[in-house]
């Protein structure tokens, strides 16, 4: 069986959680994987805490970048900025619960810069 | 299906390929990757082994025997590799390190301080970065790209010819075979249109050399580069072939040792061609093991090459195509097909990542391709960010494509599409 394609794994490629455009976002980034024609997006609304109010995802890629993205805007739901800041390649990996080869880990890597490009955009914005 | 009986005795030919008789994730390796490079014969792996045990000394300096052995090994494989694509002389064989340089040399060397402003190049949309790349350069100096379009199925625009070659067309670069699309252009066509116009024509024969017999005197090619990795040779060892005429016109890219007649303190006369533009000691070790892979091809023919890439891609074809869920792309006429097929799968709704199809295949010990080969711009044209690609050579069986396409049913289960 393969093991980079594990049920949860195949369950958020087939079933993306999030997926789509918010209106008037507060925070947007979009980045692509140029090796692999990977594209995300992240659009987050946030309310006056700094908390996660509302992420939508979109974009194209392979299975391991599409179940990522899907995964993360699960996981930073409700979280504050400064706790998705903090989020390392690591908690990716936890949350994927696959073991990745080398040379897919910039697939699955991707979605976390380009959340990471969101919130450097916004603090720019805010400064 | 039962395979029909190949020309080519590729049970013996399988043997001479230690790579091939290996276990990938515990599966008979299949390779399929021929088209980004091919695997080697154990006589050009011994060659490499026993030049360094036998014969290792620098080529064209010393009185030696190591040395003068060493450079009628290499020299001889000037001959060879003149003799393999029927050019007129060995003046005309420039050893460079591969395609990717051999176009560099001619644009850096002959382009640059050929072309001027307001001067046009014309290529086609299915290059190769390489063949695209470093054309760009010469925009810097004011000339203009212009690019011949691409049928649907993946064949050139021929009448854009008419539309673009102008008075100021002064060179034209094409491939010989698409490296995505398997495409067979009609270069000798091109050429004489090229031609026609007073033009310089560039032949990328990267992946045609390898896969069939090239003429360079019947395409009249003015300028040829391939490279030997692709043909069953080592790394880092390429041709650019030249017509002499223009070769005279053409300065170097390095300048040093081994290209010259006389230095003096503030001015030297450089050498004849080809050594002109082989500048400082040579890729000698690999260049003598090229010679091992062209005998080895001659032996088996490329007339019979060629018949068995094109048996295996007519069937790897119609297989794909009884296939539900699989779109492939390039021409389906075998005549004008090379053993190259791009492919992306997809069930209507998911259109699946060609690295999740590489990825599958792979745990089957199947190794192919996926991404944007080097030609960013036919990606653009076919609508896709990747593609995933199996390409064939002599050694491939149908067998072989019989589990390649099981295994793309295994993609579809995985994937659940």
């Amino acid at each position: 069986m393969s093991s980079m394609y594990a049920e949860n794994v195949i369950d958020h490629y087939r079933y993306p959680r999030n997926f789509g455009r918010l209106e008037d976002p507060d925070i947007k980034a979009r980045d692509v994987n140029p090796l692999c024609g990977d594209e995300i997006e992240f659009d987050i609304k946030i309310d006056n805490s700094q908390q996660v109010k509302d992420v939508k995802f979109n974009g194209r890629g392979c299975a391991i970048c599409i179940a990522t993205s899907s995964m993360l805007t699960e996981k930073i739901r409700g979280q504050n900025i400064d706790e998705i800041e903090k989020l390392s390649s690591r908690d990716v990996i936890d949350l994927l619960k696959i073991e990745i080869s080398p040379n897919r880990m910039k697939c699955a890597l991707l979605p976390l810069a380009v959340l990471k490009l969101a919130l450097e955009n916004h603090r720019n914005k805010v400064q | 299906m039962k395979s029909k009986k190949l020309n080519l005795n590729i049970k013996k030919i399988r043997s001479d390929f230690p790579i091939l008789s290996q276990k990938i994730n515990g599966k008979d390796l299949v390779y399929f990757d021929n088209a980004s490079t091919s695997q080697k014969p154990l006589s050009v792996i011994e060659k490499l082994s026993s030049h360094y045990k036998q014969t290792n000394a620098n080529v064209h300096r010393g009185i030696h025997r190591l040395s003068e052995k060493a450079t009628e090994e290499y020299e001889g494989v000037r001959e060879k590799v003149r003799d393999f694509i029927n050019a007129r002389s060995t003046e005309e064989i420039i050893f460079v390190r591969n395609t990717t340089e051999a176009l560099n040399l001619v644009m850096r060397g002959w382009a640059w301080s050929n072309l001027k402003k307001g001067d046009e190049v014309i290529l086609t949309k299915m290059e190769h970065h390489s063949n695209i790349v470093p054309w760009q350069f010469l925009q810097q100096n004011g000339v203009r790209l212009k690019f011949i379009d691409l049928n649907q199925d993946g064949t050139l625009k021929m009448d854009d010819f008419d539309q673009l070659i102008t008075k100021k067309t002064r060179l034209i670069s094409a491939t010989h075979v698409s490296n995505v699309l398997g495409t067979i252009n009609p270069v000798k066509e091109i050429s004489k249109m090229a031609h026609d116009n007073g033009s310089v024509f560039v032949l990328d024969a990267a992946q045609s050399v390898p896969h069939m017999p090239v003429d360079v005197k019947d395409i009249d090619s003015d300028f040829t580069a391939f490279s030997a990795h692709k043909m069953l040779g080592p790394t880092g060892i390429g041709i650019l072939h030249a017509k002499k005429q223009i070769l005279a016109e053409t300065d170097p890219l390095l300048y040093g040792s081994d290209m010259i007649k006389e230095v003096g303190l503030t001015k030297t006369v450089f050498t004849d061609a080809p050594w002109k533009f082989e500048t400082g000691t040579p890729n000698i070790a690999d260049t003598i093991a090229f010679g091992a892979s062209i005998e080895y091809l001659n032996e088996i023919g490329m007339d019979k090459i060629r018949e068995h890439e094109k048996e295996l891609t007519e069937y790897a074809l119609l297989k794909l195509s009884n296939l539900s869920g699989v779109s492939f792309y390039g021409p389906t006429n075998p005549e004008i097909r090379g053993g190259v097929i791009s492919f992306n799968m997809n069930n209507g709704k998911i259109k699946v990542h060609a690295h999740d199809v590489a990825q599958i295949l792979d745990e089957d010990g199947i190794a192919i391709r996926s991404g944007h080969h080097c030609c960013m711009p036919l990606m653009k044209f076919l609508n896709v960010p990747a593609t995933a690609r199996a390409s064939f050579y002599l050694y491939n069986t149908k067998e072989e494509v019989d589990r390649f396409v099981d295994a793309l049913e295994k993609v579809k289960s995985v994937l659940k599409i």
